[in-house]
């Protein structure tokens, strides 16, 4: 299924770019987080298990066992810091 | 219910938000809101400009469900939050959360609680500038604990 994937703020530096458009066969947001940990070092950096990663599908916070769909979009970024 | 949110990074003028607010509604007997500002110094260290990041949609959605909470849990008449995006300096204007109720007690409390929750859950970041370079600003201890007295748990951390 296709997945877009977003990044912001620090998350979005570490990994050098702020989209993407994925397939993947991921069933959970954890799945894709893993999928693309396996990409090399700037993903690991970016979202590795000890860093603190909010994540969100289309666009609500979400657990990491929320379930993907098709044409979801999937965002992951640091704790937010606005106000 | 007059709820509104607007994401600009145009400044904005308190007196002109407050106005439209109340405007025309003559249940309104209080008006209270909160301005954020930037400030000169944070976490030691002299800031000289911040950039504020959002996330675009996500940003409107989780704004505009905090204040429908709030609808529920205050009798408020209506609310308004503006927040700015981009370059800013200090004492620039950073975000209003305005509430507009009956009696004083309701939006005293209504604002607290808007600028709790948007504290910890809309999706905006900061980063400095400072004179050793440009920094994150990191979510703080106390913006979940705040948020936490309105029964209300979450780990932003």
């Amino acid at each position: 299924m296709k997945v877009t994937v977003r990044y912001f703020a620090s998350i979005r530096e570490t990994i050098g770019h702020g989209h993407e458009i994925l397939e993947t066969d991921a069933a959970t947001v954890d799945a894709l987080r893993e999928e693309l940990l396996a990409r090399g070092a700037a993903y690991q950096e970016a979202l590795s298990a000890n860093r603190a990663v909010r994540m969100a599908l289309n666009q609500a916070v979400c657990e990491g066992t929320a379930l993907l769909q098709d044409n979801c979009e999937v965002a992951f970024f640091p704790p937010v810091t606005g106000g | 219910m007059r709820l509104s949110v607007s994401i600009q990074v145009e400044d904005f003028d308190v007196s002109h938000e407050l106005a439209q607010l109340r405007a025309n509604d003559a249940g309104v007997g209080a008006v209270c809101s909160f301005v954020g500002t930037v400030r000169a110094r944070n976490e030691g260290s002299a800031v000289s400009s911040m950039e504020l990041e959002h996330y675009p949609g996500m940003t409107e959605k989780s704004i505009t469900a905090m204040m429908q909470e709030a609808t529920k849990r205050f009798d408020i008449n209506g609310a308004r939050v503006v927040h700015r995006i981009g370059l800013l300096h200090p004492q620039d204007q950073i975000v209003l959360v305005a509430v507009t109720s009956a009696h004083r007690g309701t939006s005293f409390q209504a604002c607290e609680f808007l600028m709790d929750y948007l504290k910890t859950q809309a999706p905006f970041w900061k980063k400095e500038v400072t004179p050793d370079g440009s920094r994150w600003v990191d979510a703080r201890v106390s913006d979940d604990a705040a948020l936490a007295r309105w029964g209300i748990t979450t780990s932003n951390r």
